[in-house]
């Protein structure tokens, strides 16, 4: 583990221990100390074997540590030699079989060494490293029991406690009888003065308040926490963003692992000091607890539940949040009212102004008062209605399958206006000023003014159009079987770009912050450009794409369900998983988001409300039959209609 | 292969303009270096790449924009931001700008964010293979129109910046902005903190590099800035909000930074790269 060059100006970041600056073997220090070999190296020492010649006729081994006092100027090497003598002398005065014997020190030059006992055996790090998987718990909890004692010692050592202050897997040896033995008590960090320039690499093992000031006991303690960690995933805290063991569950990684030993473990390492434990008794007594045969696992003192998963969002069992709703003898939550329509319902309904309106497979258009449920009127097409109605002004316009799209008055459904397309419509019609946008299944787009339904343009591409369009300063999206995504100026119909993708596009787009996000029949949910077309991100789920998008502003998250029975939420901007949530059908339903959950229907008959940040399940409705369409959400209430033709009301 | 229709409408309608014609915007690039009042060499790196493609009456701006802060003994610091820099430039050029103008159009491209993670991934290997002491921060944007992708390493940074408010739009990697998540610090306090240059993650240092990437949109009038430590440590963001917002140009905005800077001590390499969306 060699590193850089020594800089003779003083400022030393890296110390090369290069091999023509190592001792060779037979070199005497002292007239007495013969070097044997080199056992080890890190940044700031070098170990050696050697022998003690005072016992001429013994074999009497020991370890010499070699530092490089190394600071330019006079002062501070002085500085560092007090230091160094004061630290070795604090060391010699320590007697516990668990902590490195001290006998001699001596400088020679700019050297400086530590003759101490010599251990055979290996460094926790040596173990975890030629281990291929983490370390049996019974082992971890018996070192760390052991390392406790040692810690009871130190801290309690009079005049002064002694705190270990490097606690960390390299600094702690297990012997050859099984033994801990505690090295290196980070005394060659004496020499490392401060640190100009950047450095890089933090220690891992050191507690956060360990920056603001002075070492303290319990900073050991938070130490252990860490090794054990290390210990028991195998996730070297040196290589991961300081303070974060947390991010990492013990039992996620791991699942052998007991909860008692995960939840004490996570307990030395909470960020506040003042919620760890408080002595090294109290982690004893904790461990101790663990390895006893009973079945009870004792909670370590201050009452900490066992951890659970905070980020990546695995969502919780079942757990109704306190609300309005309430529920049936099952357990079912009940709507506030329900609607029967003749047939099966695949659109989703739109409610404006207290009126909600949702067309049906059995041809008709209803409008039902939302606060109630009762019938205002209904009108009927000559095919199944699966288009979504859209409200603008006085109108209310949608699409059907029998070719026509529709515009209704309001308020008794009067018919003002038709207009009439080659073949089905499934795509929703969207209005922007004052024009309708649409799709078809003849393959092509329609730009219809909404007061009269002429159309104004069409747009032909190489398959039907299912996906609804969505409009966003003056530009038309929208997908299509032909498996792609085309953007259109909505004034002269010219394309402005075509994004190619694998598989039809049924999904409809979501613009917003400049990306258009889509789902697609290839599995992925893509993030494209909205000003050039180029693909962003893309992120694949393991199944087909129908539903789609809906972006969360303020939390910064874009949800889709997924064929695959998932419910997943990305980061926008970079379409990283936050969670996903699990149901037990594909989901053709789109999600419905308001600040603070997220609606969407599943084929396995349920509507789920899931928390918006985190996933967890808040409350779920049984409807008998499958939910494809897409939830309404208005005057806090949340509207949605199933397979089974029924339309359902619940105040969340 | 789309029919073009104007000529087969059937309705007599006349193309009444429903929507205002959008101004072009112009990207206009400000860039400098220095090496500081107190430091013997330079272990910055920058590079700046705009180009601009017409589709069809548009402008469309494609640009590439990169800062990197180099660290490691003598000279390991600026070849490791040089190495990271130019392979970083190379990858992107490769992977997007030759594909793109090979074809004529984005079919076929890869995602972006992928490229761009790729193209770090990629640099810290050879950071690690060819300067094993060496390591360097790495803040990269790629512009496409005035949406700004940007992928990043370390404690280099961005900005939005408008006309009454400056964000950072990237994180530091470094401890103390741990600390400061934590509560345990304040960044008046991360300023001076003995520990205050150290990253827990780095380009070259370690295999397995987990690299940030950000969007944002930048709104006509914004300004894109992407700067090293030497520039954020030493000048506050008010200041920059003054200097950006009463500057003729961004070249000159650059300027009066570095020159900030040093007024400040200069005690570090200072590079500025000033992107700016002019309506």
């Amino acid at each position: 583990m060699a590193a850089g060059g020594v800089t003779r100006r003083g400022t030393t970041h890296l110390i090369d221990m290069g091999a023509e600056v190592m001792l060779t073997p037979g070199t005497v220090l002292q007239n007495r100390y013969e070097i044997l070999g080199v056992v080890g190296s890190g940044g700031m020492a070098i170990v050696y074997k050697a022998r003690d010649r005072r016992f001429e006729k013994a074999s009497r081994i020991c370890a010499v540590k070699e530092m490089f006092n190394a600071a330019a100027d006079a002062r501070l090497r002085d500085l560092y030699r007090q230091q160094f003598d004061r630290e070795a002398n604090v060391l010699a005065s320590l007697n516990h079989p668990a902590v490195l014997k001290v006998f001699d020190y001596f400088s020679e030059g700019e050297r400086v060494y530590l003759v101490t006992e010599f251990i055979e055996g290996k460094s926790l790090e040596q173990i975890i490293n030629e281990s291929n998987g983490p370390i049996e718990q019974e082992k971890v909890i018996d070192w760390a029991i052991q390392i406790c004692d040692v810690l009871i010692y130190l801290h309690n050592h009079k005049p002064n406690p002694v705190i270990f202050r490097d606690l960390k897997p390299s600094n702690v040896m297990l012997n050859e009888f099984g033994q801990i033995v505690m090295i290196d008590f980070g005394i060659a960090k004496v020499f490392q003065g401060e640190q100009r320039g950047t450095m890089i690499g933090t220690e891992g093992y050191t507690p956060p308040e360990q920056y603001r000031g002075a070492a303290e006991p319990r900073g050991d303690l938070y130490a252990l926490g860490a090794t054990m960690h290390y210990l028991l995933t195998k996730h070297n805290p040196q290589e991961e963003p300081p303070f974060t063991f947390h991010e990492r569950p013990i039992r996620q990684i791991n699942p052998q692992v007991s909860e008692g030993l995960e939840a004490v473990v996570m307990h030395a390492l909470e960020y506040e000091i003042d919620k760890r434990f408080a002595s090294a008794e109290e982690f004893k007594q904790a461990l101790l607890a663990l390895s006893r045969p009973s079945s009870l696992i004792a909670a370590p003192d201050g009452g900490v539940a066992p951890a659970r998963a905070q980020a990546g969002g695995v969502p919780a069992t079942v757990a109704f949040a306190t609300s309005t709703l309430s529920f049936s003898e099952t357990g079912n939550v009940l709507p506030v009212w329900e609607f029967a329509c003749e047939d099966e319902i695949t659109s989703s309904p739109t409610v404006v102004d207290g009126v909600l309106y949702v067309g049906s497979y059995d041809h008709n258009l209803y409008a039902l008062n939302a606060k109630n449920g009762s019938f205002l009127w209904k009108y009927p097409t000559e095919d199944g209605i699966s288009s979504s109605p859209c409200v603008w002004e006085h109108l209310v316009i949608f699409g059907s399958e029998d070719r026509m799209i529709y515009a209704l008055t309001k308020e008794n459904g009067r018919i003002v206006w038709t207009s009439p397309t080659r073949d089905r419509v499934h795509s929703s019609p969207r209005v922007a000023l004052a024009h309708v946008f649409v799709g078809s299944d003849d393959h092509c787009l329609y730009n219809l003014d909404a007061r009269n339904g002429r159309q104004v343009w069409k747009f032909e591409v190489e398959d039907r159009i299912r996906s609804s369009p969505c409009i966003h300063e003056g530009i038309v999206y929208f997908g299509s079987d032909d498996a792609s995504v085309y953007a259109l100026d909505i004034q002269t119909a010219k394309l402005k770009w075509k994004c190619s993708v694998n598989r039809p596009v049924l999904s409809s787009p979501t613009v917003h912050e400049g990306m258009v996000f889509i789902g697609s029949m290839d599995w992925n949910l893509y993030a494209i450009d909205a000003q050039a077309g180029w693909v962003v991100w893309k992120t694949r789920t393991k199944g087909r794409i129908v539903s789609s998008p809906a972006v969360s502003e303020s939390l910064g998250l874009v949800y889709i369900g997924s064929q695959d029975g998932h419910v997943y939420a990305y980061d926008y901007s970079r379409g990283r998983e936050v969670w996903r949530a699990e149901t037990k059908g594909p989901i053709g339903s789109s999600p419905r988001v308001t600040a603070e959950a997220v609606y969407i229907g599943s084929s396995d008959g349920h509507l789920y409300c899931l928390d918006a940040r985190n996933g967890e399940l808040r409350w779920k409705f049984y409807a008998n039959s499958g939910i494809v369409s897409t939830p309404a959400f208005a005057d806090n209430m949340v509207y949605v209609a199933a397979r089974n033709g029924r339309v359902y009301a619940f105040l969340p | 292969m789309f029919k073009r229709f104007f000529g087969k409408k059937r309705s007599t309608s006349t193309l009444v303009p429903i929507v205002e014609e959008k101004e072009s915007l112009t990207i206009i690039v400000g860039a400098a270096t220095d090496k500081g009042l107190v430091r013997d060499y330079n272990q910055d790196a920058l590079f700046t790449l705009s180009a601009q493609v017409s589709q069809g009456q548009d402008l469309l701006p494609i640009g590439l924009y990169i800062v990197a802060d180099g660290m490691g003994g003598e000279q390991d610091g600026d070849r490791a931001s040089s190495l990271a820099l130019r392979t970083v430039a190379n990858w992107i050029l490769h992977e997007i700008y030759e594909p793109f103008l090979t074809l004529g159009t984005a079919a076929g491209l890869r995602p972006i964010n992928e490229v761009l993670t790729e193209a770090i991934v990629t640099a810290n290997s050879k950071v690690q293979e060819q300067l094993p002491h060496g390591g360097t921060t790495l803040t990269c944007a790629f512009l496409l129109g005035t949406n700004a992708f940007i992928a990043h390493v370390g404690d280099s940074r961005a900005y939005l910046i408008s006309r009454n408010s400056i964000r950072q739009l990237t994180k530091d990697h470094s401890l103390v902005n741990r600390l400061i998540e934590l509560g345990q610090l304040t960044p008046e306090e991360a300023k001076t903190h003995p520990q205050r240059n150290v990253l827990y993650r780095a380009v070259g240092r370690s295999g397995n590099l987990e690299v940030d990437t950000y969007l944002q949109s930048l709104p006509t009038g914004s300004s894109l800035l992407l700067c090293c430590d030497g520039l954020w440590s030493a000048v506050t963001d008010d200041e920059i909000l003054a200097i950006v917002n009463d500057s003729a140009s961004p070249q000159m905005i650059c300027r009066r930074l570095i020159a900030q800077a040093n007024d400040h001590g200069g005690e570090d390499n200072i590079t500025v790269v000033l992107i700016q969306v002019k309506g």
